[in-house]
């Protein structure tokens, strides 16, 4: 029954998801740094990075996820020769032009999560840091950050979880992730609700023990008030 | 209501520790803090008295610019405190405070509490830092909590570990913002005990507090606030059994007699 699959070579079926998971993680880990980049830009005294950290959280997160990454392959590619220093290999690049995308995305709702949970963090812990003489990014990186962290691990799972259902846009540039191979064995096999029960049965393989860890680690971390 | 004239000590103006001088603060409409002028002197124990709502813990506040101010100046040794940036977080480090509600950093345990600011702040190194933090821990008499975290420790003992994180960094003067308020009748008097003993030690205070008994027995003076003024300033003995002012009168006749 699950014969057609050993068919295909260029992507192979796990090749095709070991792309999956390679994107989600390259991209959890952008867009954790980049989100907590802009998380601290939101927090800051600073009107000007306060403003900017706004404009992009609400620029980014309402523009749907296929505009930016096909954004990231036509414009930034295509119209500013963008190549993501893999001008001569087109599946690499569009690999990381996709990457690109993803963290860029993602990075809005992990700055949200993350904003959220330094609400959840009171104010007497940050007025405590300063009183023994930390600055500004020691207090952000020493005592608000780390319980905002914990606060939000449960959130952020779910960020997860989408970013890495997310990763199937990047079919739309021709990245050979599962959501690609998925079409291209559409097309090709009679099998049509198999193929689909198949990959959805994939991504809840990547995605359940995910949910279930993080949910895990966020009930062991929880800070006691 | 008939206003009394503040009455201030001579002081020998070398000796002055923290100076604020006709400090104002607005919190919107609310004029919180009108023309306070306040000295207090190395090694001086002041306690700040006052009905809620008159400005004695936004007094407290400023001393260390957790509050800013709108007009007037505050000089800590002798030099102005800075508005922002590197040299406010330093000169933060040698005023130390403690909060009504504790505050410990609640991700760490009491050990890394009273570490924290020596290895980040100080740049001790960590054995030193250590040493000195479970003597200290061991001072205020909660050495066997030092790998607790804040949660798992009483109320009494979470202060008291606070003052512990405040003196590790070896301040010039302490400043306590009712340090009593939100702890439970029966330890009160274990954080009183431990503020009177570095009161004898000499350390320099400030202390907002409802504590009457603390202000008699601890305190070189007493600084009676109400509606964002200083109406009074004396002696424990003399404010305690005979205040000039009638809002002082009135205050005391409702604390002190139930």
């Amino acid at each position: 029954m699950f014969d057609f699959l050993s068919n295909y070579n260029d992507p192979s079926f796990l090749g095709a998801f070991w792309t999956t998971v390679k994107l989600t993680v390259f991209s959890a880990v952008g867009s954790l740094i980049l989100g907590t980049l802009l998380a601290a830009m939101r927090v800051s005294p600073v009107p000007l990075m306060r403003g900017f950290g706004a404009v992009y959280v609400n620029v980014v997160r309402n523009i749907p996820l296929t505009v930016i990454i096909v954004f990231t392959s036509l414009g930034l590619a295509d119209i500013f020769r963008v190549t993501m220093g893999a001008s001569g290999d087109v599946k690499l690049q569009a690999f990381r032009l996709a990457l690109l995308g993803f963290v860029a995305y993602t990075a809005a709702f992990v700055c949200e999560a993350l904003r959220s949970g330094i609400n959840t963090v009171p104010v007497g812990q940050a007025e405590a840091a300063r009183a023994i003489g930390l600055s500004f990014s020691q207090v952000l990186r020493i005592i608000v950050l780390p319980q905002a962290f914990r606060a939000v691990i449960g959130p952020l799972a779910n960020v997860l979880i989408a970013l890495t259902k997310n990763t199937t846009v990047a079919a739309a540039i021709g990245v050979a992730e599962a959501a690609y191979l998925m079409k291209g064995m559409i097309e090709k096999e009679a099998q049509t609700l198999l193929i689909g029960a198949i990959f959805a049965f994939g991504f809840v393989v990547l995605t359940l023990p995910t949910g279930l860890f993080l949910g895990w680690l966020s009930k062991r971390l929880a800070v006691k008030r | 209501m008939t206003e009394v004239s503040v009455v201030k000590d001579a002081v020998p103006a070398a000796d002055d520790l923290v100076v604020l001088k006709s400090v104002n603060k607005h919190f919107g409409a609310l004029h919180v803090l009108q023309d306070i002028d306040l000295t207090i002197t190395r090694g001086e124990v002041v306690v700040v008295i006052g009905p809620s709502g008159s400005g004695k813990s936004t007094l407290c506040r400023t001393i260390n610019r957790l509050e800013s101010i709108d007009s007037g100046d505050i000089l800590i040794d002798g030099k102005p405190l800075p508005a922002e940036g590197k040299a406010l977080a330093r000169l933060r480090a040698d005023v130390g405070m403690v909060f009504q509600s504790f505050n410990l950093f609640a991700h760490k345990t009491v050990l890394e509490n009273v570490m924290l600011g020596q290895l980040k702040v100080r740049k001790t190194d960590k054995k030193q830092a250590e040493e000195k933090a479970r003597s200290l821990l061991d001072r205020v008499g909660v050495g066997t909590q030092a790998d607790k975290y804040p949660a798992q420790l009483s109320g009494g003992q979470q202060q008291r570990v606070a003052i512990a994180r405040a003196l590790a960094m070896d301040p010039k003067v302490m400043l306590f913002d009712e340090p009593t308020s939100a702890l439970d009748p029966e330890m009160i008097n274990e954080v009183l005990e431990v503020m009177q003993q570095l009161a004898r030690d000499g350390m320099t205070m400030v202390v907002v507090t409802h504590e009457m008994g603390f202000a008699r027995s601890a305190a070189n003076r007493v600084v009676f606030m109400a509606d964002g003024r200083i109406v009074e300033e004396a002696v424990p003995d003399q404010f305690f059994s005979n205040p000039r002012s009638d809002r002082a009168k009135d205050f005391l006749s409702k604390i002190l007699h139930h």
